[in-house]
């Protein structure tokens, strides 16, 4: 009688975890579609990216088109100078701005959609 | 004189417009056939509609004629236009596609959840459209005038006929692709006369014009007490922020598929206004040497249109008139209809059916209070056209632009990027915007006794009044924190969240 094995511990038995949330995480999507404090921050991440690039070119922009005027009131010769019979502020103001400002648009179009191509990888379902 | 080449040309054109008009009313029966065609519009054709909806008198004539009569200085005006649309890309494209707003009303509204805001935007729209049409209105009567001979009411009275029927049937601006067919008939209008005069004119051994004193000198003063730097500069600010606020704008981006395509359809914009562009400095030059001076009584709009008489004469002169006269046409018509349309929604809703269903009880049809409207829309800036003094047409329609850059555009662009605006403070920048605009313009107009500064600033109000309306909206925003509507940053994540991340709530299913 004395070689029985001695009692099991008693071993308290709960519910499993089945109930429990799974552990993966989830989507930023829902945050912000539900304006959580956390979308809130994928938002401004968002709008700050896009708004400095936004501002980035205006800047070149206006920079450019101050360059203009600027050059031809300190150098004072280019107020005459004729490029290929043109003179050159009609060249600078009819021909070359045109093609710039398209080339201007492209690059921040792409820039643009990279940002948002990013931002939805990142706040999408893994 | 009598150009029956030139009057078959626009009588082509303007019953091009009836017809396609009249075949709006067939296609388009109910407002989703409105609205959903823009699903399947590409970028590029998209892209061909803004330019022939946004290319009007103003840059068919009046740009010729501006840089004919003052000269390099006024090449700052088509790139005004031009960057009107790279500001517009960069500010508020993809967000104005993804807001879903079909007008500027709807898009204040939509931000806001304002009535105040959403009337002031109606009460705007009206006036910087009819603003807009007077010079259409005014080009077409010295066109029908120069290659007919008829009295100079005819020509607008034509347009405005025509344009009250097409929007009275079927809303001519639901198809996309008559606008963007427009785009490439100006172009071409253009384009083809000018390379022929070009090729005479080498052929002729490529004489220099003869040039007033400062016409290819930038930035000098054509007076004593005048500021060229200031002038310049204002007008560009007015014209690149101005471009946003239009009536006619807004509403072909509901035509993109999203946001992204947004974005596309305005690089594409830019690179066909830009080409575009290159042509009237070409007339404004060759006219230099066909007319060293100007006969009397004859304004410098009309230059582009008496180029081909001038240098060629005979059949050749009369077909070349005959393009221009039809492409100028194509530009009132294209122009006017787009903003009618605004103009014409914005009286039916605001005004009429409220007043309709009042007088009736509800039971007059609704389209009978549209074609009231667009009858309004169209007479009230004919009989404008008619009474003021023609102040030639890039300069009236800068007005506008001046208009819009010192209300909307402050209005859209903190809508967009700014979730501390309120709605006192988006009422607030319109109000003093637009009032300090206006009144500096019609000074200006009503009286010549301010010179110098005074008289610059007042003339060209957009250096000081954009900033002035931002302020007031920054401004009384800050103080009124109480009243930033509670929908803001929902309407900011449909705004900024790119397509492809799915939305359930926030996103309105258009």
């Amino acid at each position: 009688m004395s070689d029985l094995p001695p009692p099991r511990e008693r071993v308290r038995v709960t519910s499993s975890r089945r109930g429990a949330s799974p552990l993966r995480v989830r989507a930023a999507a829902r945050d912000i579609d539900e304006q959580t404090a956390l979308g809130d921050v994928y938002l401004e991440g968002l709008m700050r990216a896009q708004l400095r690039l936004s501002l980035a070119v205006l800047a070149l922009t206006l920079v450019g088109l101050a360059a203009l005027p600027v050059l031809l009131l300190l150098v004072p010769a280019t107020r005459s100078t004729t490029v290929a019979g043109l003179p050159f502020a009609w060249l600078v103001l009819g021909v070359v701005v045109y093609p710039v400002a398209w080339v201007l648009a492209r690059w921040y179009a792409r820039a643009s959609e990279r940002i948002e191509a990013d931002f939805a990888d990142v706040v999408e379902d893994p | 004189m009598s150009h029956p080449l030139s009057l078959a040309a626009v009588a082509l054109v303007c019953l091009t417009t009836l017809v396609v008009g009249g075949l709006g009313l067939r296609l388009s029966r109910r407002t989703s056939d409105f609205y959903v065609a823009g699903r399947t519009v590409s970028p590029r054709l998209n892209a061909s509609a803004i330019g022939g909806e946004y290319l009007s008198a103003a840059s068919f004539l009046g740009v010729a004629g501006l840089v004919y009569g003052v000269g390099v200085d006024m090449l700052w005006v088509p790139v005004g236009y031009t960057l009107g649309y790279l500001v517009l890309l960069v500010m508020v494209a993809a967000p104005m596609r993804r807001s879903g707003a079909y007008t500027l009303p709807d898009f204040a509204e939509a931000r806001l959840g304002s009535l105040p805001v959403r009337r002031v935007s109606s009460i705007l729209v009206v006036a910087i459209g009819w603003l807009y049409l007077v010079p259409q209105f005014q080009g077409a009567s010295l066109t029908l005038t120069l290659v007919s001979g008829a009295p100079s009411w005819v020509g607008g009275l034509v347009v405005m006929v025509v344009i009250a029927a097409a929007v009275g049937a079927g809303g001519m601006r639901s198809i996309t692709f008559v606008q963007a067919v427009q785009y490439w008939v100006k172009l071409t209008a253009l384009a083809v006369p000018a390379f022929v005069l070009l090729a005479l004119w080498f052929r002729d051994g490529h004489p220099s014009p003869t040039v007033p004193d400062g016409w290819s000198i930038p930035l000098a003063p054509t007076a004593p007490d005048d500021h060229p730097v200031y002038r310049t500069t204002s007008t560009v600010l007015a014209l690149s922020l101005g471009t946003m606020g239009l009536p006619h704008v807004l509403v072909r981006y509901y035509t993109n598929p999203d946001g992204v395509g947004a974005r596309r359809t305005t690089v594409t914009v830019v690179a066909l206004l830009g080409t575009f562009y290159l042509l009237p400095p070409v007339y404004a030059a060759l006219g230099r040497l066909a007319f060293p001076v100007l006969p009397e009584g004859v304004r410098s709009d009309s230059v582009v249109l008496r180029l081909p008489g001038e240098l060629v004469g005979g059949l050749g002169g009369d077909v070349l008139t005959a393009m221009l006269a039809g492409g100028a046409f194509a530009a009132f018509l294209s122009t006017a209809s787009g903003l009618t349309m605004s103009v014409t929604g914005v009286l039916d809703q605001e005004v009429l059916r409220p007043r309709l269903a009042r007088l009736t009880g509800g039971d007059a049809p609704g389209v009978r209070g549209f074609r009231f409207a667009a009858v309004a829309a169209v007479v009230v800036p004919y009989v404008v056209s008619r009474a003021s003094e023609p102040l030639g047409a890039a300069t009236t329609v800068g007005l506008a632009f001046a208009v819009a850059a010192a209300t909307f555009a402050p209005l859209i662009m903190l809508g967009v990027w700014w979730r501390r605006l309120s709605t006192a403070g988006a009422l607030a920048g319109l109000v003093v915007g637009g009032g300090a605009t206006v009144a500096a313009l019609g000074t200006t107009m009503a009286t010549d006794r301010f010179t110098g500064w005074p008289g610059a600033l007042l003339a060209d109000p957009g250096l000081w009044a954009v900033p002035l309306a931002f302020a007031t909206a920054v401004v009384v925003s800050l103080a009124t924190p109480g009243r930033v509507p509670a929908s803001t940053t929902r309407v900011l994540v449909r705004l900024h969240t790119p397509e492809r991340v799915r939305l359930a709530r926030s996103r309105t299913h258009d």
